[in-house]
């Protein structure tokens, strides 16, 4: 198609130009893109990289917020090295461990068989799965507090629960306050409020697996147990492992409802490294030494989590 | 067609742009325009002499014309909440009732604006308070003419008891016969603990009491207050009073190590089932749903607890923190008010002080439920009929000794949270050891702060 202009037109093209200039010349898509997302990067820098490699140079340092009038010196390793040599440090390590590896067990646990129930499409069953995911849906602070209640031994219906089945006299154990179950309360609740998560997983995974496998087992004769161990198992891994990683992954961090449910105690029984990354971070204000201790535990969880993801992707070309 | 949408796309961007900018301009304008509005904002903790303090500063609202806000927070993240603001220059506050333990690294970390030459200017004088109130509250370093704070709100821990129970002559003849002494408020430890002992388990009005409660929080500060009052009674001292810094022996001392054990026995023996993780509130709720016979408590709570109309009145009775068996102290509670150094109205601030600092506001801060640490008002000659628990509070106020209040107390009081809690709470090791790494942890904290710290 040809176009003529009028030679009016030529002459008022300056003005047209300067005046609309943004709108004449306009930008490119790459410019737009840019300016869309310049400010999510520009975030993220901000609150994401930029404390990261502020954390780095810190962990370094000797700083203490709460003397910030004593001049900063560079400490070099040291800081690692007092965590890496702190007997405390590594019982709370300990403590962590043994709280991921039990609370994520037993979630797999009770979340795979949740699952397995619910997939059976039995009536009310879209009932029943919104009724089981509704602890997770729950704030862990609101968790924490009701659990404490819960647990009290004088008025808490846990207690009363016990009793009525065990003959213990409810008053003469505290969930919250012994060292031999604190521990385990702190799994107790965690697996309450996330087994359904895992059953979500679960579930996702066992209705991706075609029916026709199982109608050519059972031509084979094969038995429900039989069918489980060799289809519904090894196709739901995959899952499994995903969950296992998330979940494991959120419990290493866990915080807020262990900090209201024991706030570590009794004594540190209790205390998860998080816990002690907060105090020495926000309570005792060793901003030097916190910085190391953040830096040693996102290595481990980034780590772990590698060859985790490793093991996932190689169970999953199986 | 696809200029002419890149257009639009463009027209949209900049009008965000400019939305975003506005909206940040104005942000940034209204700081400003809101502190003409004179306005002051006091923060402090959420409890009881709090509500008379937003009463009592109604009268100031009206001399001065001042508005008064006020930022309360809950105890167990009273000192997170404010530490983290100071520490972070912060503009929140302009004036700050901060913990007596805080003075150290509120001075040196230039927090606090330092109130001499204002004191001097207006002639308020230290001399004028409780000697225990200024070097606890007002001074740093310690014992030195240099203030930082008001006295405000004097405190210390006392106890509380059931004295309709004590007056029973069915519970006082049975104790009689039981231990050959009347039934009587606890001068000693040892007669609390067979007070408590006495009344643990035992049926009342058809209900099971416990004996005592006793501090046993484990998060912010809790145990720690607690112990404090038995340690000290036991002959635990922080430092040696000849040599500054030099814990070995006396932290850890043998005495220092039977108060810890006595306080882990009274603890096993006398309290009610569940308080492993208990401070203040879960006190107060104990002795309110008449629980316990003997509560630990700060005095602050005192007037509230008086007038409760189920243990309060005739039922209620108040003692000084009992005797140990080589001295008689009490920990010591209580704030001063300081102005924050970072704020826009430390001229306002300041009015607030000489406003608060004179004797008929201090007056009427005792009536609404405050303690003033006034000499004018607490030696006044008819200050002990005054309240119930008056002379009691007189008495701790005489004997009150404080936790460390170093810039690193919160350090200090974190260790010492977790070993007293590891040892008393979850029966790890003995007093000794709990003790003997408690100096541990105190020397590397006071290392790391530059004091040369002696070991003998």
């Amino acid at each position: 198609m040809t176009t003529i202009i009028h030679p009016d037109q030529l002459a008022r093209a300056p003005e047209a130009k300067s005046s609309s200039a943004w709108r004449g010349r306009g930008l490119s898509d790459r410019a737009i893109a840019w300016l869309f997302v310049a400010p999510t990067i520009a975030l993220l820098l901000a609150i994401n990289i930029f404390p990261l490699i502020w954390m780095i140079r810190l962990s370094f340092t000797s700083l203490n917020l709460s003397m910030s009038y004593l001049p900063l010196r560079f400490v070099g390793l040291d800081n690692f090295q007092d965590i890496l040599t702190d007997e405390d440090v590594w019982a709370r390590l300990q403590t962590t461990a043994r709280f991921v590896i039990c609370s994520v067990a037993l979630q797999v646990i009770v979340g795979f068989g949740l699952a397995l129930l619910i997939n059976r499409r039995f009536r009310g069953h879209s009932f029943w799965t919104t009724i089981i995911l509704l602890p997770m849906m729950l704030s862990p602070a609101v968790v924490g507090n009701f659990w404490t209640l819960l647990f009290q031994p004088q008025i808490g219906p846990f207690n009363y629960l016990v009793s009525l089945f065990t003959g213990v006299p409810p008053s003469s154990f505290s969930m919250t306050g012994e060292v031999a179950l604190a521990p385990w309360t702190i799994v107790l609740v965690d697996t309450w409020m996330w087994a359904p998560y895992v059953m979500l997983i679960c579930l996702a995974g066992l209705r991706s697996i075609p029916d026709y496998i199982y109608e050519a087992a059972e031509v084979d004769r094969a038995s429900p147990w039989r069918q489980f161990w060799s289809i519904t198992l090894p196709m739901t891994v995959p899952f499994l492992m995903l969950a296992v990683l998330f979940r494991a992954i959120e419990n290493f961090k866990m915080f807020d409802m262990v900090n209201l449910l024991t706030s570590g105690g009794p004594g540190s029984t209790t205390e998860l490294v998080s816990i002690t990354l907060k105090r020495a971070a926000f309570e005792k204000w060793r901003t030097g030494y916190s910085s190391a201790l953040a830096i040693i535990l996102f290595v481990t969880v980034f780590g772990a989590a590698n060859i985790y993801v490793k093991a996932l992707n190689r169970v999953k070309q199986r | 067609m696809r200029k002419s949408a890149t257009g639009r796309w463009s027209k949209w961007a900049g009008g965000a742009l400019a939305l975003f900018a506005g909206v940040a301009v104005s942000a940034a304008v209204s700081g400003p325009a809101r502190a003409e509005g004179k306005q002051l904002t006091l923060c402090w903790a959420a409890w009881d002499p709090a509500n008379a303090l937003v009463e009592l500063g109604k009268d100031f609202t009206k001399q001065s014309g001042i508005e008064m806000k006020y930022e309360f927070v809950p105890w167990t993240s009273y000192a997170d909440r404010f530490l983290n603001e100071l520490n972070s220059h912060g503009k929140l506050c302009d004036l700050i009732i901060g913990d007596s333990q805080w003075i150290g690294g509120a001075a040196e970390n230039h927090w606090y604006v330092k109130l001499n030459d204002f004191f001097d200017k207006e002639h308020i004088s230290m001399d004028d308070f409780v000697p225990a109130t200024v070097v606890g509250y007002s001074e740093w370093p310690k014992n030195t003419p240099n203030y930082w704070a008001l006295p405000a709100m004097a405190d210390a821990v006392g106890w509380t008891y059931r004295k309709d129970w004590f007056a029973r002559p069915e519970i006082q003849s049975a104790f009689k016969a039981k231990y050959g002494r009347d039934l009587a408020p606890p001068k000693t430890y040892d007669e609390l603990k067979q007070v408590a002992e006495f009344f643990q388990g035992r049926e009342i009005d058809g209900k099971k009491v416990y004996g005592a409660y006793i501090f046993t929080e484990r998060g912010s500060e809790g145990i720690t207050m607690g112990v404090t009052n038995v340690l000290y009674n036991y002959g635990f001292q922080y430092e040696n009073p000849k040599k500054a810094y030099q814990m070995q022996g006396f932290v850890n001392s043998p005495d220092a190590a039977k108060g810890l054990e006595f306080y882990k026995e009274l603890y096993k023996c006398c309290t009610a089932p569940g308080m492993t993780n208990a401070y203040m509130q879960e006190g107060l709720d104990a002795f309110k749903s008449g629980q316990v016979a003997m509560q630990m408590n700060w005095f602050a709570f005192f007037p509230g607890l008086y007038k409760d109309p189920n243990v309060g009145g005739d039922k209620i009775g108040f003692f000084v923190n009992p005797a140990g068996p080589k001295a008689h102290f009490t920990q010591l509670g209580g704030q001063g008010i300081s102005v924050v150094a970072t704020s826009d109205h430390k001229d306002d601030a300041l009015t607030y002080i000489k406003w608060f600092a004179q004797p008929a506001v201090q007056q009427k801060w005792w009536q609404l439920g405050g303690y003033s640490a006034l000499k004018a008002v607490v030696d006044a000659p008819d200050f002990p009929k005054s309240a119930p628990f008056a002379p009691q509070f007189l008495e701790s106020m005489a004997i009150v000794k404080d936790f460390w209040a170093e810039p690193s107390y919160a350090q200090l009081l974190l260790d010492m949270q977790k070993r007293v809690h590891d040892y008393v709470v979850a029966d790890k090791g003995t007093a000794q050891q709990a003790l003997d790494l408690l100096v541990k942890d105190w020397t590397k904290v006071f290392a790391e702060q530059g004091k040369t710290v002696a070991s003998e």
